[in-house]
């Protein structure tokens, strides 16, 4: 008969397995395909030849050593900001906040160019300061202990935002119980507090642990000068000098990234088990501890630890892009906007790396608002096993090192599509399809929070009301979950247009993105002109994360990531 | 008109526990039926399956002639032609009062005069006309109710459902709302559902009261005789205020006692006999000098009376008012003039 359907679902049938063919194309695909070409390498070739590659093993151990150095200086500065931050009664929380979270959103190559300008004998911000090292000493920075320091900088931010979400559980009662029983401050910190935030302080340490062991700019700057080499860069290299086994080599190099980066997140699963604190009772902000006399001490060290981690880097980003020329001591006399004219006015590669960044980003968002949009919607409707399993699906493409899924893509796209006849290898869309598989996730937390927060009923009167599914969606979800879905176009954007790893595996010539064109611009020497453009970069992710910041407040909890 | 048909409805959500099990029941159009039990006993699940959120897993449900949903196939709401109350009210925050009350007409493809029109008829009837342009935050728990309402009122649905609408509203609130649904119920001439787990509210409104429990129906009869005549201990133990004797079957059929009838069964020896069970309404018995001795265990002043918790001589509870103070311990006789066999 007419009209009537199988169930009481609130979604058209057609709804649920688009979401799953999406999915399947942007998830299971790339990775089926990785696994199948590693698996192919290895039987081919041998395991042992394969295996036996002296620069494999060195690249994992570098990649292993500057992972966990870096994973431990970020847990000491991301803990160190997030108890002081959270729990006392220092002051500008919110500035300091923002500020500290602001190396997170900032392209790696960036940070590491920032650095290098910073130190070393030939920092123009040094010399003009006349405090460089004599000409000819090493740069200190082009080291393990460089790479590792970098890592550490770079990523506290995650450890800080994975603590703070913990500490801004901790139930206050529980505090004040433990207060009136007799704890001091000291106690109260190490009997409550700190058993509370282990597992904050153990999720932070494996999402910082994942994101340095497939990070790209930090080690193609300071380790290749070095030869230092870890996995991404090793892949990266191999890429450049091509031959018949390359696809195999690199297949089994993401596959070892992969699997590093599942281990640790299995010794995070490993670690978190039996610390299910669910706490109940009067949860929210407190100000456990009064830091009195201390806050002398507290306040200058926070605001200390932001002068070297960025206030420093971004001027000698900055004197690095005044110079006039390489060498020229920077004085008020020397000092030219050259640099700046050169990158917008004068050079193509550049300005097209702005057309293409800003464009792809802005594709990434909105292509992938249309397609979380219905898929928080039937997610969030449907709570069968089947729904829970599409959503980890979202998820792994994020939380593996974009390397991995740049070199799936490459393996699933570098032969002409079946049927189609299309090759997308070397042009813009092989690049969009990356972006919108590697972010799916961050464009879909929002909405799915948003989703939730939304009362059923709200939908439920509207189809009482007559409504079908397109008017519904139109009418009530989407006006309500509008700031949200604002949220996570922002958020998407301004990481989209910072990416490196991923676009360096697949740019080809009028492809390159912004992050390529600073790459490729210190790589040839150039570097006031790979600063001048890093110093934009920056300027574009602070305004960008400021206008998030104007919108939080209409915003659902846990969307802006540096927001309570 | 069309009457509103269940028919051995069940609803299984895979829990190992059915939700609603071999529910039938007609209603009549234009009546009011409350549906009346304690929370989880699938109530509002039934009455989502009278909406359509939720497909039947066996049975069938019909409006008149035309089938609504079976086990395989559903009508969806949006084509059901019926109105709800939400317990959250359900008002789209985006907004502004009148076009919450107007967007089934919105989606009707009813625009221009005719809508202005009706919507302005609907608030005011609610008494919500100045309101209009508010959005719904603005307004009180009692006024986002009567703007539920008028969105019900205002697509001239065959069915009225209302999920324990009153759920969230303070006692004044409450009676002032009761008056206004029983309003709604006169003019509209719609059948009206109304589901709650307040037997007062369901004895005050409907015309008919359908008793649930675990899942099942219990008993569905106008609301004075299922106060008077329950089926079951569950039914008389759930509607009223009453105790439940077990006493020496009486010979014969009859259920409705009277003091002539019981005296001899208190006064029989317990022993052998088969017993019944025997609703015993608290304001059916009176402590006066005669009668059967009990002893007063304890008491409760509830403002226009005493309610007495009485223990009999065997040990039983029996519940009845006073209208003085007595002492917990004292001794009493009391008379029941009316009793009713489950």
């Amino acid at each position: 008969m007419h009209g009537y359907v199988r169930s009481g679902s609130s979604q058209p049938g057609w709804l649920f397995p688009f979401v799953v063919i999406i999915v399947l194309i942007l998830s299971v695909l790339p990775l089926a395909r990785l696994a199948m070409t590693g698996i192919a390498a290895l039987s081919n070739d041998g395991i042992g030849a394969v295996l036996s590659d002296p620069a494999l093993w060195s690249a994992t151990y570098y990649t292993l050593v500057t992972a966990v150095f870096g994973t431990l200086i970020s847990l000491a500065i991301g803990c160190t900001f997030a108890f002081l931050l959270t729990l006392t009664d220092i002051r500008g929380k919110g500035v300091l906040s923002f500020l500290f979270v602001l190396p997170m959103m900032i392209p790696p190559q960036v940070t590491a160019l920032a650095w290098v300008q910073m130190s070393g004998p030939s920092s123009p911000l040094l010399k003009a300061l006349h405090i460089a090292p004599p000409l000819g000493s090493p740069q200190p920075l082009y080291s393990v202990g460089g790479i590792s320091l970098l890592y550490g900088v770079q990523h506290a931010p995650l450890v800080y935002l994975a603590l703070r979400a913990g500490l801004m559980a901790l139930p206050r009662d529980g505090v004040e119980a433990a207060r009136l029983a007799g704890a001091g401050s000291f106690r109260v910190f190490r009997d409550i507090i700190l058993p509370l935030s282990l597992p904050g302080i153990i999720a932070g340490a494996a999402i910082s642990f994942v994101s340095c062991t497939g990070n790209f700019g930090i080690p193609a700057i300071l380790g290749i000068p070095a030869s230092i080499y870890t996995l991404p860069t090793l892949i990266f290299i191999k890429f450049s000098s091509f031959t018949s086994r390359t696809f195999g080599d690199v297949a089994v190099l993401s596959a070892i990234i992969a699997i590093i980066s599942v281990a640790g997140l299995a010794i995070q699963d490993r670690a978190l088990r039996g610390r299910d604190y669910r706490v109940l009772g009067l949860l929210g902000p407190t100000t456990a501890f009064e830091l009195g006399g201390w806050k002398f001490v507290g306040q200058p060290l926070l605001w200390l630890c932001l002068f070297f981690m960025l206030a420093a880097p971004f001027f000698a980003l900055l004197a690095g892009a005044l110079v006039p020329a390489y060498g020229v001591p920077l004085t008020f006399k020397t000092m030219s906007a050259n640099a700046f004219h050169e990158i917008l006015f004068r050079q193509a590669v550049t300005r097209t790396a702005f057309v293409n960044s800003l464009s792809l980003a802005a594709g990434t968002a909105l292509c992938l608002l249309v397609v979380t949009v219905l898929a928080a919607y039937a997610l969030t409707r449907r709570k069968d096993l089947f729904s829970r399993i599409v959503s980890s699906l979202i998820e792994i493409p994020y939380s593996l090192p974009g390397i991995v899924m740049a070199v799936s893509f490459i393996l699933v796209f570098a032969a002409p599509i079946p049927i189609l006849h299309v090759t997308l290898y070397g042009t813009i869309w092989i690049i969009l399809i990356a972006y919108l598989s590697s972010f799916f996730a961050v464009s879909l937390k929002p909405i799915v929070s948003a989703f939730h927060q939304l009362d059923p009923a709200l939908e439920e009167a509207a189809r009482l009301s007559g409504a079908g599914f397109f008017r519904r969606l139109f009418d009530i979800a989407v006006p309500l979950i509008a700031p949200a879905a604002g949220a996570s176009v922002i958020l998407v954007f301004l990481i989209a247009c910072n990416e490196l790893t991923i676009s360096a595996l697949l740019w080809s010539a009028g492809t390159q993105t912004l992050g390529v064109a600073i790459y490729n611009l210190d790589d040839s020497g150039s570097s006031d002109l790979a600063s001048a453009l890093s110093v934009l970069v920056v300027l574009m992710v602070v305004l960008m994360m400021l206008l998030l910041e104007l919108m939080a407040k209409r915003l659902p909890r846990g969307v802006v990531p540096w927001r309570n | 008109m069309a009457e509103l048909i269940l028919n051995h409805l069940a609803k299984d959500f895979g829990t190992g526990r059915a939700a609603v099990a071999d529910f039938s029941l007609r209603v009549r159009h234009g009546g009011f039926l409350a549906l009346l039990g304690p929370s989880g006993c699938g109530k509002t699940t039934v009455l989502r399956m009278i909406a359509g959120f939720e497909a039947p897993t066996d049975g069938s449900i019909h409006l008149g002639e035309r089938l609504l949903a079976d086990a395989s196939r559903s009508l969806p709401p949006e084509r059901r032609n019926m109105a709800m109350v939400f317990q959250s009210y359900a008002l789209w925050p985006h907004m502004s009062v009148a076009d919450n009350v107007g967007y089934p007409l919105k989606v009707r493809g009813i625009s221009g005069e005719t809508y202005r029109q009706k919507v302005g008829e609907a608030l005011a009837t609610v008494r919500l006309a100045d309101y209009a342009e508010r959005r719904p935050a603005d307004l009180s728990g009692g006024q986002r109710q009567r703007v539920a309402l008028a969105r019900c009122l205002i697509s001239a649905p065959d069915v009225v459902l209302l999920d324990e609408p009153l759920a969230n509203l303070d006692r004044h609130l409450k009676q002032e709302m009761e008056e206004t649904f029983r309003e709604f119920h006169q003019r509209s001439g719609a059948t009206m559902i109304y589901v709650t787990h307040d037997q007062s509210e369901a004895m005050a409104l409907a015309t008919d009261v359908a008793v649930m429990s675990e899942g099942r129906l219990l008993q569905a009869a106008p609301p004075a005789e299922i106060y008077a005549h329950p089926e079951g201990r569950l039914v008389g133990g759930l509607i009223g205020r009453g105790a439940i004797l077990s006493l020496p079957s009486p010979a014969g059929d009859i259920r409705q006692f009277d003091w002539s009838a019981l005296e001899p069964l208190f006064a029989r020896e317990p022993d052998h006999l088969p017993k019944a069970d025997i609703l015993v309404r608290q304001e059916d018995v009176l402590i006066v000098g005669e009668g059967i001795p009990a002893r007063v265990d304890g008491i409760l002043y509830e403002g226009e009376r005493y309610a007495v918790r009485l223990l009999l001589a065997d040990g039983q509870a029996l519940r009845a008012f006073s209208r003085k103070r007595l002492e917990v311990g004292e001794a009493v006789r009391v008379v029941v003039h009316a009793a009713w066999r489950l």
